[in-house]
């Protein structure tokens, strides 16, 4: 089902939480509501959902408008940040919930319910826990017992609020993973809200970028990462060195092959892994040295200082693979020329 | 016990225990037990199938149940509305639902009375509209409990409102469910425990409530008369034996009623996966 969202906002009392939000998603995609905590993500999909109501706009579903149909009605699965699983119920009385409570006519029988339910529960691996409660479980298996909650009653969206959230890291790798490839296999429309832009980059095949209540960029996860449609998008994700012409110094900035493409681009923003380090000999006059470096695994990141700068001049950050920091046999202190690849240029 | 707790004590804290019940609890439960060891067999049987004895009986269990069920009710509703709504005077509200505990039981079955007796303000109307007379009637003694024993209802919900979590009914919601269909799945076996642990107590308290029923329950031997006030009766006649039999009685009788809720509030828990 294709969601289309026109001009919806919603006020928090003084707090203008989401302003006149324009968003259509295609059928089937899996989409992140990327955002810093308080942008308004959350709130969003429960207006998607109908547990919240906009102050203003439509929200459209299928083409269908139902902006002010109640949340049972809308065919929708919702999952939430901390699972909301009826604790007075078990594993399997949960995810029937939705199928016992359909009017008596749609409704199932017994012998299709207990099927269809254990169909759902072998789809997120955990038939074996039918009996327990709640309670019983840990937070991934919770997690995927809500989600088998809400795909009992084949909803046309699936909306996920902070799925990962609660968990720890490990079994958050591993649900992400496993979340992508229920995607494929089921294609419903699905949305996520996360403040982590790993895991809406990993995730996603469409992600929206939210602060204060706007949209500020749509876009594949490769878009949003190669063109950054302004400053707040381009720090937002992923590591960025940021240089303000105006208070660095434009020549150390020309020798590192930094130039301005237009006149009024005045901020320019480098990824880490454009900058090309290169070793010079000590006594030559080398742009900045190397302070300190961190292991990330597969690269390296290096923090360099600039050279003749004062403590309160931001490092530069750069990263490069293992093979290429250790064939440099750099150490700490030492004198390194670099090379700006490329940058983008903000106002 | 694990010797490195954060908080010591335990055989400091589980002899006060023990001795505080011994002392406060069983020693004097006890006393009623050793007394009755007097009578004969035959003798208790005699004193307790005493035909006024058992209506009494009957009266006081069957008001009890029937209060505490009707404060069941609307103190759940009362609990209900402090807990989901913000109204003006809630903090009033709030102090009101205490003054049942705080105020001398005599003092409440006097007003009940004189408001409740046929020429009374309410009594007066009831009689006039419906053709119902309260006082000096089971139906007074009723009235009377259920005014002490909504507080009980009303303070042993309230917090399991409180904590219950919203985003259950959302997500109940979100499923298909009907308002109706997300109370009574979802909240109401949510908090279904607490309301029979504030059953029990209403009851309880219901059995042994003395000072606000006399007045309003006329006391009428057959009709209206409570254990409480028979024991008191027979006590004034030095009847010590009879008193103590139908104490005995009484105590063996609430201790069986309140062993069958708590095994059902047992059961309702671990059906509900509490335990």
């Amino acid at each position: 089902m294709s969601i289309l969202l026109s001009n919806i906002s919603k006020q928090f009392g003084a707090f203008s939480a989401l302003s006149n939000i324009n968003l259509e998603i295609p059928e089937g995609e899996l989409v992140a509501l990327l955002g810093p905590s308080g942008c308004g993500k959350t709130t969003l999909l429960r207006i998607i959902a109908g547990l919240e109501q906009a102050d203003k706009g439509r929200v459209l579903l299928s083409g269908v408008d139902k902006t002010t149909q109640n949340v049972s009605k809308r065919g929708i699965g919702f999952v939430f940040q901390h699972y909301a699983l009826f604790r007075h119920m078990t594993v399997f009385e949960n995810v029937a919930f939705g199928l016992r409570v359909k009017p008596r006519r749609e409704r199932l029988d017994n012998e299709t319910i207990t099927k269809k339910v254990h169909a759902l529960l072998e789809l997120v691996q955990l038939d074996w826990l039918h009996d327990r409660y709640p309670d019983q479980l840990s937070g991934g298996q919770r997690q995927r017992i809500a989600l088998a909650r809400a795909l009992a009653v084949e909803p046309s969206v699936l909306l996920l609020d902070e799925p990962f959230g609660a968990l720890d890291a490990s079994v958050r790798k591993d649900l992400r993973q496993w979340l992508r490839n229920l995607h494929h296999e089921l294609n419903v429309t699905s949305i996520f809200v996360t403040h982590d832009q790993e895991e809406a980059m990993e995730v996603a095949s469409q992600v929206v970028v939210l602060n204060h209540g706007r949209i500020e960029q749509q876009g594949t996860p490769s878009d949003i990462y190669d063109h950054p449609a302004n400053a707040f998008v381009s720090r937002f994700i992923g590591q960025t060195n940021i240089f303000d012409m105006a208070e660095q110094d434009a020549d150390w900035l020309q020798i590192a092959g930094l130039l301005p493409t237009q006149k009024e681009s005045k901020i320019a923003h480098v990824r880490p892994h454009d900058i090309i380090i290169e070793k010079t000999s000590a006594n030559q006059d080398a742009p900045a040295t190397l302070k300190d470096w961190q292991h990330l695994g597969a690269l390296i990141r290096l923090e360099l200082v600039k050279n003749g700068s004062n403590a309160n001049t931001p490092s530069v950050f750069a990263e490069m693979p293992n093979e290429q920091f250790k064939q440099l046999a750099l150490s700490r202190g030492d004198k390194v020329a670099l090379q700006i690849r490329q940058a983008h240029w903000f106002q | 016990m694990s010797q490195n707790s954060i908080m010591p004590g335990f055989r400091l804290t589980i002899g006060f225990t023990v001795v505080y019940l011994s002392l406060v609890v069983l020693i004097p439960l006890s006393t009623l037990v050793f007394q009755s060891f007097r009578l004969s067999w035959d003798d208790y049987l005699h004193i307790i199938t005493n035909k006024r004895v058992l209506s009494s009986f009957y009266v006081s269990f069957s008001t009890a149940i029937v209060a505490a069920l009707v404060a069941s009710f609307f103190g759940f509703i009362v609990a209900w509305v402090l807990v989901r709504y913000e109204f003006f005077g809630k903090r009033f509200f709030h102090a009101l639902i205490d003054f049942p505990f705080a105020l001398p039981t005599a003092v409440a079955g006097i007003v009940l009375a004189t408001i409740f007796q046929p020429s009374g303000f309410l009594g007066k109307l009831l009689i006039d509209t419906i053709g119902v007379q309260v006082a000096f009637k089971p139906l007074g003694i009723v009235m009377a409990l259920i005014f002490i024993s909504i507080p009980f209802i009303v303070r042993t919900v309230e917090p399991v409102l409180l904590e219950f979590e919203a985003s259950m009914e959302e997500a109940g919601a979100s499923l298909g469910a009907t308002r109706l269909q997300v109370f009574n799945r979802i909240i109401f076996p949510n908090v279904f425990p607490a309301l029979l642990t504030g059953f029990a107590l209403a009851f309880a308290r219901g059995v042994g409530e003395y000072g606000s029923v006399i007045f309003i329950a006329g006391n009428l031997p057959y009709v209206s008369e409570i254990v409480p006030l028979l024991i008191v009766t027979k006590l004034e006649q030095f009847d010590i034996e009879g008193a103590t039999a139908i104490a005995l009685t009484m105590l063996v009788i609430s201790f069986l009623l309140l062993f069958v809720i708590n095994t059902l509030q047992y059961w309702v828990r671990k059906r509900s996966g509490q335990l």
